[in-house]
Order: structure tokens, then C-alpha cells, then sequence
């Protein structure tokens, strides 16, 4: 039996405008659990995309113990034996977990299904897992952990060689994620081959072999876990060389911002929290301070800025703003606190494609005056223009419509459109993804200045020479928990990298 | 992850808007057309008592009910919801009307008002079971197209009321500046209706939520005051044109004032070129779609078509526009041309 | 951190479930109640007449044909779909039957039931052979139903297109095609009609007999709980209803599982068609204007979620009898007229969203605390 379970070498996909994976290799053996990591845009998920069948690669060959395969979708490519768990448990709610174990092999007899053969069968798979559950039970009543394991055996019950998990711990409590390691090691140890895709640096460590690195879509390297220092794991995944990074001292900011007075606080949150969102966490913002969120993807930056926004509800904790207590319940609450939020997925949350781009800026001052007090046609033009010349958005007329603008238009008409507002705290998650060198450019210098005038900004962004440029103070998150803090002159990538890797254990 | 750059590729573009009104202009004209030479006094003109009379006034106003109603289904729609109950309102607001006429000495604008009243009333109904209890539309307003009926019965004690007066019998009936004065309340109604959503945020407003509802609650909109004003002013509309239906023929039927009318005017608002889904809405290209679909109920008329055929016809527009809206049949035509270019 | 055989966390997952694994038949419970509420009211309100048995087959004779396309528009729902062309491929299918069984002008003078079945088919079964025998005319009517599903089926999937609006346009071509073939209704006076299928019966005591129409009914009833809870397709429904996407990700074929469901559904309204024929006697093209409405009405009242997924067939039969019920309540108290039928089948459905509403919600909050 041949060592190697799975080969992937020279794997392209492109999809039109982007090339999501570029010549990627990738090895499992039987027996290994191989972690996945990359940060956003990897192509961690497009190349597993290739392996089940949802999508066909361009180029490259894919041997699945020594034969060549080719699945065209997700049942061919259960059928070899490929199995994935997606980080959405991926079944049927109402079904009991029985059903859900066999569905779509439910064993028959003449065409009527024998549901004491599905029960035995499901039984069997379940306890493959060492589990005891009631497989009559209607799957939405089991809790996340368990129906992830359901998901693990449903893909156990078809023999499969290879189990794909795909972030199985975003959901999981530290208890559940214990026992899904657990299971994971006793498959392993069966000679399954487990591919772990996961933002977790703890986790990866504590339960993988092997990890790949990928990063915008090329191959960056595969490591024994065992000699793979946190800090390296981190420099890789975010593309820079640690041991060559000086201690660089950020460049501070302009002189207004940094001689001024002691700021007066502006938004103080004190352990705030929401169950499976974020840790206890605590910020302070001032005026005209822009305080940056760091961590790597999945740390719960963009949780804690939808629980400051009221997009969320925070379980417990508070919120102050110039002193006063609040509770923010929605987002018209905080945007009459002067709130304003520009999402990290702008294309869902914040532009209305259809719309203008006229109609999408000012779509927040017109929400704040209410369906009365209309703009005028005349006037809307006028904010329209000058927003559009100020930011320097890019469009024929300010009638296009924002769909057909490309990513950095859209994001400054986001921008745009909260600016228009005045806003005293702007929140924004990762403003600059996606976008061309100059847009971006354009995009830190707007928040200096913002900055400069008062406003209080908090900065989320994956990309540390960002953080570390444009912030005044840097909070640093972790695996959904505030690990650290830097202010002025500490502020450096290297710090906030050691910080992010640094692991309780380590001397 | 590199990006190629997608520049706008528009290199000659209509507006949007003209753009959606072609389709269903270009239908209209060309149903038109046929007529013209195909169809004996389809565009014949009478003038009597200085009222016109023919078929192109027929269609004005025997459409002026779905034309009524496709204004409020516009607003409805265009929040990516679906009003079924505005048959059966029409039917009880007529029969709130002719009850209430008959009543000696009662003033005529309170009778008036008493049937918008009850019909802004359905319209709250319909307006708190989605906007506020976050019912799925078609099921919430299902519930007043099925026991609808049944309460315009109670009103009417189970009879068909009839009405002599008048002034409401002249809302049905009528002529202003040569037209059946339907086709003038449609006229002010559009006015009303252009006005109340372009000249206040509601327009925008209902555009944003039907478009991205997740995105225009992280602006700051109310998407549920939205949904409850589009249902409501539905409402409204329903109870104006159920006045109109019971003036027409001096009765409350409420068995047959509506029947499939919210239908129709789905229709009229998908064909004039608001998405089911929602998002941007053409309160004019209702109007056509609405005009159309009475043209081709009109044309089978006039070609001795029996009227219950009338359906076949609009059955195949609908296919026609679900068609032009799927993107998976634009990819098979292009195929088929693609192949006889190769060929 | 303890390495447990992993009970000690999962174990609570149990007890939670307890509180819920009635969660899915609640709406079926409340179904259930309403049934017997409403017969016992019946009952003590207008005394021994409601509760004969002459009454109680009449309930399944007059709602035969509503109950044979409810079932099959359950499945339509549970999909996730809508099918609103119901009532008028009846209507079409009852006066295509009719048109093909008088095309030949019966002379129907000497036609006299028999009491014998067997004698009356030997009487006239020469008749039978001389036009469109009725039987080939109901198996045309069961295959161009079945096939107009399978179309609408296919421009709903293929194209993307929602159901409500395929359906609708479907509804609006049945209606029309249904005058095209004849205008008014069309009494049916074949022999093989009226004096050989309508003798076959169940006699009952007293007098009373089931019907072949309402054999029918039980036929297709027990077919269709066959079709949900023991194949493949039927499990796949349940699915596809629920959850698309996942169901696609397990590798049910989604595509060809909804084609099916809009087959299914025109099958049953075709069926439908057919009992409305022995029932009514006739064709009418006219005729089950709204009919749609009762059958989604039956559907939601019997507990099926509209959005698919949740729902038994069991319930829609409920849901019949309820409408069929709420009818003969009114008709017995006399002094309420029929329109009282539209309001309480409203109210009905009202208060069943209602409990859906609650249900789901209440759902969704247990798991947010289970999953934490």
C-alpha cells in the first residue's frame, strides 16, 4: 500500500479576473493529519474546491493513491472516497442524524427503504467514533459539536480514505474542539488521511503532522509541524520575513496628532463579550486617535466591530461613550451616536449594487433624516460630486450604477457615504482588501487626515505594515481573545507578530 | 490573490431605466401593430355627447382596475415581497362602498373614505404580519386572499348590493375631459404615487431594502417601516380600485370584484421590469405591463375569442418573461448563435 | 485538559433533546386537535345526524378530490415550491375526460343502473368499445397532466425561474386550453361511467357505502405516505426542502428530485381531475376557480411549513378534513352562511403560521444555547 494517499502537483485555477491557485503542490499520506493555513485569499478553499468536484482545475494532476482522478462533483468524488466536513455543518436540520447519515444510500429493498438497516448502519458509523448518540434524534436538537460529528461520521459511512475538515472549530467551545481532536487522532491512527483547514495556530499545532502553507494562491511551503516555529508559521503566512524585519520604529503620525493634549476618551468597552464571537475584550478610543484591531484571520476582529456597531448583542460587558453608558441594539442606535461602520464583505453588507452610485452615498444621511425629509435632486448631486472628487472616485457619471465599479470605487463610495454623515467614530474592516496599490494609498491618507480633524478611527486590517503605519495604538487579537496592546512607539510588526505567535507554553 | 482589473466595459449603454421599458414598450407597440392591420375597428374613434367611445378607450378602462392595483404591487414587490390579498380587498372595499351608499343621508366623501379606511386597514394588517412578525410575504397575505372574500360577504350580508347614486355610480361610470373617469383616477393615482416615491426617500428607501435589506440595515434604514408603508399603500390602491370595480357595475360582488386581479398585476409589474426579487421598480412600466395585458384580453375579444381563452395568451408572456430574465437561457441563445456563426 | 471517551459533553445534548424531539410534530399535534375538536362540537352541537356514518362518508366523498391534489401538492410545498396550477389542470382534465366520453354522442336513452356491476359491464360493454373508451380517456388525462408538471418542472429548474410565477403561467395556460376544448360543461352520461365504476363500492352498514372515489382517495394516500417516509426521492424531498445547498453538497440529485415533485403534482391534479368526474358527473372548464388556495390551505393547516422541509402527508389529509369539517358545520348550523367557511379557513391558516412562527423560533434560540 502506497505511502502516499494524495498528490496534487502543479494545481492552477483561475476564475475570470482572479488566479486563485498557481502551481500549488500539496502531499497526504495515510495516517497524517495536514494542516492547511493561509490568510484570506489564499486559495486554502479553492484547492480543496478542486478535490471534491465543485470545481474543475485548469492544469495540474491530482493522483489519489497513485491513480489519477478527476472528480466532476461532490458525489464523484465521494464516491472515490474524498469526504469533506464544511465549516457550516452541511446537513439536513429536520432529518434525525440517522437520515443524515445515510441520506441518499439509505439502504433498500425493492426501492422501500429499510430504515432498521439505516439505524444499524448509522450506529455502526457513529460509534467508529467512539460516540454514543441517539441516532433517532432530530439533528437541529443536537448541539453544533455533535452534529459536526455526525457530519464526520456521514463521511465515514461511504469508506472514505480522505476526510476534508474545513474549519470544524469555528463553532466549538474548547471542550468540543478536545473531543473532535480526539476522534480526529483515532481516525488517524486508522489510517484515514485528514486534511485540516484552520486559522487556529493553537490548534494546528496541538493536533497536526504536517501544515501548508499558501498564501495568494501559491504554494509557500510544507513543514513538520514538530520543527516549525509559531513565529516562522506566522512570517509565512503573512508573507514576511521575520529574522530580516528590524524592530522598526512606526512613523509617527502628524505632529498635531501626537503633541496634543492628553485625548479625552471617547468609546471605552470593558468586557465586552458574546459566546462564540469574542472573549472579554477591552479598547479604548479616543478623539482623533486611530486605534488598530491586529490579529490574523478568524481572531474575532470583525466580531468586536459588529458588537461596537449593534449589529450584534454582546452577552455582557459595556460600552461608554464620552462617559455615558450606552446600549447599542442596532445600527441606527450607533449611527445616532455617531457611529459608522464600512464592512469587510462590501459587496453583502455595504454597497446597494443596483443603486447609484449618487443613491449609495447618500443613503446614510437620508436614513438619519428619515422618508420625509428628502433631498433634493440638486443636492444629493452636489454631496454626490463632492465626495466623488474628493476621494477621487472613479466613475462615468455619478449615475453609474456601483455594481460595475471596480473594488477600490466601491470602497470609497462606501467611505463616501459614511463621511457624509460626519461621523465621530468610524469603524472600519479592512477598507483596503481587494484594492490597487494607489486606491489604497489614497484610502490611508483620507483616514490621516480624518484623524488629524478629531475623529476617533478603529482600524481593522490583516496587513501589519497598515496597522503599524497608520495607527496610534494597536490592540491585538488572537483566537477570538485580546492577546496584547501596543501604544506609540511600541508599535512595531515585530512585536505585533511575536505577540500573535507567542504561545502560553513557549519559554 | 492577483486581480485582472474589470474596468466598467460599458462602452455604449441606455440608461437603466429605458433599458427595462424597451421590452415591454416594444410588446405593446407591436400588439398595437397587429391590430392595426389585422384587427377590424380596433383603433375606430367615436365621439358621442363628447365622450369617446372604441376599443382603445375600452382598454383604458376596463385596465384601470389592474392599472390601480399594479401601483401599489410595484411598491410591494419592489421591497422583494408579494401581496395575494389585493383581490379580495378590492372586493371589500367595494362592498364597505355600496353598503354604506345606501344608507340615507350619508355623506358622500365618508362613504368614500370609510372603504380607503378599511382598506388601509387590510393594508396595516398585511404590513405587520411581514414587517414587524417577519412572516413570509405569500403566506401572511394568503390569509386575507382566503378569508378576504368571506368578510366582503359578511359585509354585504351574503347579498349582491346594488347602488343607484350617482356619485359613486359616476366613479365607475363616468366621463372626464372625454375619458371614463377611471382612467382619470388612474392619472391622479400615478401622480400621487411618482410624487410620494420620488419626491420622499420612500422610493430610494423601498429601491435599498428590496435591493440588499442586510446593507440598508447597516445604513441606518428601517427596513420594516419600509415593508409596512409598501403594504399599506398596497392596500390603499386595492380599496380604490375596489370602488371603482363596484361603480363599474353598480354592485358589490364580492364573489367576482377581483377575482385574479392581483395576478394580473403581478404580472403587469414583473413585464414592466421591477424584479420579483426586488430592488429597483418602474412605477410606468406597471402601467404598461398592466395596459398590455388588458390590450391582449382586448385583442382576443375583438378577434371572437372566447374571453375564458384570454388566459392562454398571458400565460405565454409570462413564460416569454421569465425567459428574457434567466440568465441560463441567455447562455443557451448565445450558444445557438455562437454555433450558427461557427457553422 | 481530560481526554474523555467524550460523554461527559455530548451527554447534555441529550437531555435537551427530550424537551424537543416533539418540536417537528407539534403542528401536527395542533392539526390533530383541531380535527377532533371540531367533530366533537359537530357532534354535541347538531346531535346524532352529524355523528351517522352517512355524514361521516359524505366528508370523504365531497373533499375526495381536494384530498388526491392536496396530497400531491404537499410534496410540491415540502420541496420548498408552490404549485398553483392545480385547480385548473382539474378543470382541464375533467372536461377533456368529458369531451373525449361524449365526443361520439352517446345515446344514453336506455341507460338504466344495475344493481349487478358485473351484469351491467356485460350489458354495455359493447358501448364501451364503439368511442374513446373512458378508460384510455382517463389515461391521456393522467399522462398530459403528468407531462405539463414534468414542463413546469423543468423551466423552474433549468431556468432558475421562481415557481410562483412558472406555476402561475402554467395556471393561466390550463384555464384557457380547458375552454378551448369545450366551453361549458359537459354532462358525462357514458355507461361505463355511471352504471360500471360507480357500482364498485364498499357497502357499509345501514345502506351506506364507500364510494370509488373515495378508494381513490385511500389509494393515493397510501401511496404518497409510501413515497415520503420509504424511498429515496421522498427522503430526498424532505431535503431539498429543507436545506438546498447542504442537500446538493450531500450529493442528492436536486435537479431531477424537483422535476419529479412538479410531475408528481400534476399527476395527482390530473388524478383529481378524474375523481371531480365520477363525483360531479361532468366536466367543467370553470369549475375549482381558487381551488389552489384550498389545497395550500390544507397543506399549511395539516403543518407543512410553506418554506418546505417540515410536514407529513398525514397532516394535509387533517388539513382536508378540517376545510371539509369547518363546510359542515356551517351547513348544518344553517343560519350561517358559506362565506363564514372563507373567514374560519383564513383564521386558520393564520393561527397555523402562527404556531409555525413560534416553533421555529423557538427552535433556533435552543440551539444558540445548545451550540454554546
Amino acid at each position: 500500500m502506497p505511502d502516499q494517499l494524495l498528490q496534487m502537483q502543479g494545481i492552477s485555477k483561475r476564475f475570470p479576473g482572479v488566479l486563485a491557485l498557481d502551481r500549488v503542490d500539496f502531499t497526504l499520506r495515510r495516517g497524517q493529519i495536514h494542516g492547511l493555513m493561509g490568510e484570506n485569499g489564499a486559495g486554502k478553499s479553492t484547492l480543496v474546491k478542486t478535490l471534491t468536484g465543485v470545481h474543475r482545475r485548469d492544469a495540474g494532476t491530482v493522483l489519489l493513491d497513485g491513480q489519477p482522478i478527476d472528480p466532476r462533483s461532490p458525489k464523484q468524488a465521494e464516491a472515490l472516497g474524498i469526504s469533506t466536513v464544511y465549516q457550516e455543518v452541511n446537513l439536513i436540520p429536520h432529518l434525525s442524524v440517522a437520515e443524515n447519515i445515510c441520506l441518499g444510500r439509505e439502504p433498500t429493498r425493492f426501492g422501500r427503504i429499510c430504515w432498521r438497516a439505516v439505524s444499524q448502519r448509522a450506529e455502526a458509523a457513529i460509534s467508529r467514533l467512539d460516540l454514543h448518540i441517539d441516532v433517532s434524534k432530530e439533528l437541529s436538537s443536537c448541539s453544533i459539536a455533535i452534529q459536526q460529528m455526525v457530519a464526520i461520521a456521514r463521511a465515514l459511512d461511504i469508506d472514505a480514505r480522505l476526510l476534508i475538515l474545513d474549519e470544524p472549530t469555528s463553532s466549538l467551545d474548547e471542550n468540543e474542539s478536545q473531543e473532535l481532536f480526539g476522534v480526529m487522532r483515532k481516525l488517524r491512527d486508522q489510517g484515514l488521511g485528514i486534511i485540516f483547514i484552520t486559522h487556529f495556530l493553537d490548534q494546528v499545532y496541538e493536533v497536526s503532522d504536517h501544515i501548508t502553507v499558501l498564501r495568494d494562491g501559491r504554494l509557500v511551503g510544507e513543514y513538520e509541524t514538530a520543527s516549525l516555529q509559531r513565529v516562522d508559521l506566522v512570517s509565512r503566512m503573512i508573507g514576511k520575513d521575520f529574522s530580516q524585519i528590524e524592530a522598526a520604529r512606526h512613523a509617527p503620525p502628524t505632529a498635531s496628532a501626537t503633541t496634543a493634549p492628553h485625548k479625552e476618551k471617547f468609546v471605552q468597552v470593558s468586557a465586552l463579550t458574546r459566546q462564540g464571537s469574542i472573549a472579554p475584550i477591552d479598547i479604548t478610543i479616543a478623539r482623533g486617535e486611530t486605534v488598530g484591531l491586529a490579529g490574523l484571520l478568524g481572531s474575532g476582529r470583525t466580531e468586536t466591530a459588529r458588537l461596537l456597531f449593534g449589529i450584534d448583542k454582546p452577552d455582557s460587558g459595556s460600552i461608554t461613550v464620552d462617559g455615558q453608558l450606552v446600549s447599542i441594539s442596532s445600527p441606527r442606535q450607533a449611527i445616532r451616536l455617531g457611529f459608522a461602520f464600512t464592512p469587510e464583505n462590501r459587496k453583502v453588507e455595504g454597497i446597494i449594487p443596483h443603486l447609484s452610485v449618487r443613491e449609495n452615498i447618500i443613503l446614510a444621511i437620508q436614513a438619519n433624516k428619515g422618508i420625509w425629509a428628502a433631498l433634493s435632486r440638486a443636492e444629493q448631486l452636489r454631496i454626490a460630486d463632492s465626495f466623488i472628487t474628493a476621494l477621487g472616485i472613479k466613475t462615468p457619471s455619478p449615475e453609474q450604477a456601483v455594481a460595475n465599479l471596480s473594488g477600490g470605487n466601491q470602497q470609497k463610495v462606501l467611505l463616501a457615504r459614511w463621511l457624509a454623515n460626519h461621523p465621530r467614530l468610524f469603524i472600519l474592516d479592512e477598507p483596503t482588501r481587494g484594492i490597487d496599490v494607489g486606491a489604497k494609498a489614497e484610502i490611508e491618507k483620507l483616514i490621516a487626515s480624518l484623524c488629524a480633524e478629531g475623529m476617533a478611527i478603529l482600524f481593522i486590517s490583516s496587513e501589519l505594515e497598515e496597522v503599524v503605519r497608520d495607527c496610534q495604538r494597536v490592540v491585538v487579537l488572537r483566537d477570538r481573545a485580546k492577546v496584547g496592546e501596543f501604544t506609540g512607539d511600541q508599535i512595531s510588526e515585530h512585536a505585533i507578530m511575536q505577540t500573535i505567535a507567542r504561545h502560553e507554553h513557549e519559554a | 490573490m492577483k486581480l485582472d482589473y474589470a474596468q466598467s466595459r460599458q462602452p455604449f449603454a441606455l440608461p437603466g431605466w429605458l433599458a427595462k421599458l424597451i421590452w415591454p414598450v416594444a410588446a405593446l407597440a407591436l400588439l398595437l401593430a397587429f391590430n392595426l392591420f389585422f384587427t377590424k375597428q380596433f383603433f375606430k374613434l367615436e365621439i358621442r355627447d363628447g365622450h369617446f367611445y372604441g376599443c382603445l378607450i375600452d382598454i383604458l378602462n376596463r385596465g384601470s382596475q389592474v392599472m390601480l392595483l399594479s401601483l401599489g404591487m410595484t411598491l410591494v414587490l419592489a421591497t422583494g415581497g408579494v401581496d395575494l390579498s389585493v383581490g379580495a380587498v378590492m372586493a371589500i372595499a367595494g362592498a364597505v362602498a355600496a353598503e354604506m351608499i345606501n344608507v340615507p343621508a350619508m355623506p358622500f366623501p365618508l362613504v368614500i373614505a370609510a372603504a380607503l379606511a378599511i382598506s388601509v386597514l387590510a393594508g396595516v394588517w398585511n404590513g405587520l404580519l411581514v414587517g414587524v412578525f417577519r412572516i413570509q410575504p405569500i403566506v401572511a397575505t394568503l390569509v386575507l386572499m382566503v378569508a378576504g372574500r368571506g368578510v366582503a360577504q359578511l359585509i354585504t350580508g351574503g347579498q349582491y348590493t346594488t347602488f343607484t347614486d350617482s356619485r359613486l355610480v359616476f366613479l365607475g361610470n363616468g366621463h372626464f375631459l372625454g375619458l371614463p373617469f377611471p382612467v382619470t383616477i388612474v392619472a391622479v393615482m400615478f401622480a400621487i404615487t411618482a410624487i410620494l416615491t420620488r419626491k420622499t426617500a420612500l422610493g430610494l428607501f423601498v429601491e435599498s431594502v428590496g435591493d440588499n435589506e442586510t446593507a440598508s440595515h447597516y445604513a441606518g434604514i428601517s427596513s420594516r417601516t419600509v415593508k409596512f408603508m409598501a403594504y399599506v399603500f398596497a392596500g390603499f390602491c386595492a380599496g380604490l380600485a375596489g370602488i371603482v370595480a363596484a361603480a363599474n357595475i353598480k354592485c358589490a360582488d364580492s364573489n367576482h370584484i377581483g377575482l385574479f386581479l392581483e395576478l394580473d398585476a403581478i404580472l403587469a409589474v414583473v413585464v414592466g421590469g421591477t424584479a420579483l426579487a426586488g430592488g429597483r421598480f418602474y412605477l410606468f412600466g406597471s402601467i404598461v405591463g398592466a395596459l398590455l395585458i388588458q390590450t391582449l384580453t382586448t385583442t382576443m375579444y375583438m378577434r371572437d375569442v372566447s374571453p375564458e381563452v384570454a388566459p392562454v395568451p398571458k400565460a405565454i408572456v409570462i413564460i416569454l418573461v421569465c425567459l428574457i430574465q434567466s440568465p441560463a437561457f441567455h447562455q443557451q441563445v448565445r450558444k445557438l448563435f455562437t454555433r450558427k456563426a461557427t457553422a | 485538559m481530560t481526554q474523555s471517551a467524550g460523554n461527559t459533553t455530548l451527554d447534555y445534548g441529550r437531555e435537551r433533546a427530550r424537551m424537543r424531539i416533539a418540536s417537528k410534530y407539534i403542528p401536527l399535534l395542533a392539526t390533530a386537535s383541531v380535527v377532533v375538536i371540531l367533530y366533537v362540537y359537530g357532534c354535541a352541537a347538531y346531535g346524532p345526524r352529524f355523528a351517522s356514518l352517512r355524514v361521516l362518508v359524505d366528508l370523504f366523498k365531497d373533499n375526495a378530490f381536494l384530498g388526491v391534489a392536496a396530497i400531491g401538492a404537499t410534496f410540491v410545498i415540502l420541496s420548498g415550491g408552490i404549485d398553483l396550477s392545480v385547480g385548473a389542470v382539474v378543470a382541464f382534465t375533467s372536461i377533456l375526460i368529458a369531451a373525449f366520453c361524449e365526443h361520439h354522442g352517446v345515446n344514453c336513452d336506455y341507460l338504466r343502473r344495475s344493481p349487478d356491476a358485473a351484469v351491467a359491464f356485460y350489458r354495455y360493454r359493447h358501448l364501451a368499445t364503439h368511442h374513446l373508451h373512458p378508460l384510455l380517456a382517463i389515461g391521456v388525462s393522467l399522462v398530459l397532466g403528468s407531462l405539463f408538471g414534468a414542463l413546469q418542472g423543468c423551466i423552474i429548474h433549468f431556468y432558475r425561474q421562481p415557481p410562483f410565477l412558472v406555476t402561475l403561467a402554467g395556471m393561466f395556460f390550463a384555464r384557457g386550453m380547458g375552454f378551448v376544448i369545450h366551453p361549458q360543461s359537459l354532462g358525462i352520461k357514458q355507461p361505463f361511467y355511471i352504471a360500471f365504476l360507480n357500482d364498485i363500492k364498499i357497502p357499509l352498514v345501514a345502506g351506506v357505502d364507500i364510494p370509488f372515489t373515495v378508494m381513490c382517495l385511500a389509494v393515493v394516500f397510501l401511496v404518497a405516505l409510501f413515497i415520503a417516509h420509504y424511498t429515496r426521492f421522498g427522503r430526498a424531498v424532505y431535503a431539498i426542502g429543507d436545506d438546498e445547498q447542504s442537500a446538493t453538497l450531500m450529493g442528492l440529485p436536486a435537479g431531477r428530485t424537483k422535476i419529479m415533485v412538479y410531475t408528481l403534482a400534476g399527476f395527482t391534479s390530473a388524478l383529481a381531475g378524474v375523481v371531480y368526474t365520477f363525483y360531479m358527473q361532468s366536466g367543467d372548464p370553470a369549475s375549482c376557480i381558487g381551488f389552489e388556495l384550498d389545497a395550500i390551505a390544507a397543506v399549511v393547516i395539516g403543518g407543512t411549513l410553506l418554506s418546505g422541509g417540515v410536514g407529513f402527508v398525514g397532516g394535509t389529509a387533517m388539513g382536508v378534513l378540517i376545510l371539509g369539517l369547518i363546510q359542515n358545520l356551517i351547513i348544518f348550523n344553517g343560519k350561517l352562511n358559506s362565506w363564514w367557511t372563507r373567514i374560519a379557513v383564513g383564521l386558520l391558516v393564520l393561527v397555523f403560521i402562527a404556531i409555525q412562527n413560534v416553533v421555529t423560533a423557538a427552535s433556533r434560540r435552543t440551539t444558540r444555547a445548545a451550540a454554546g
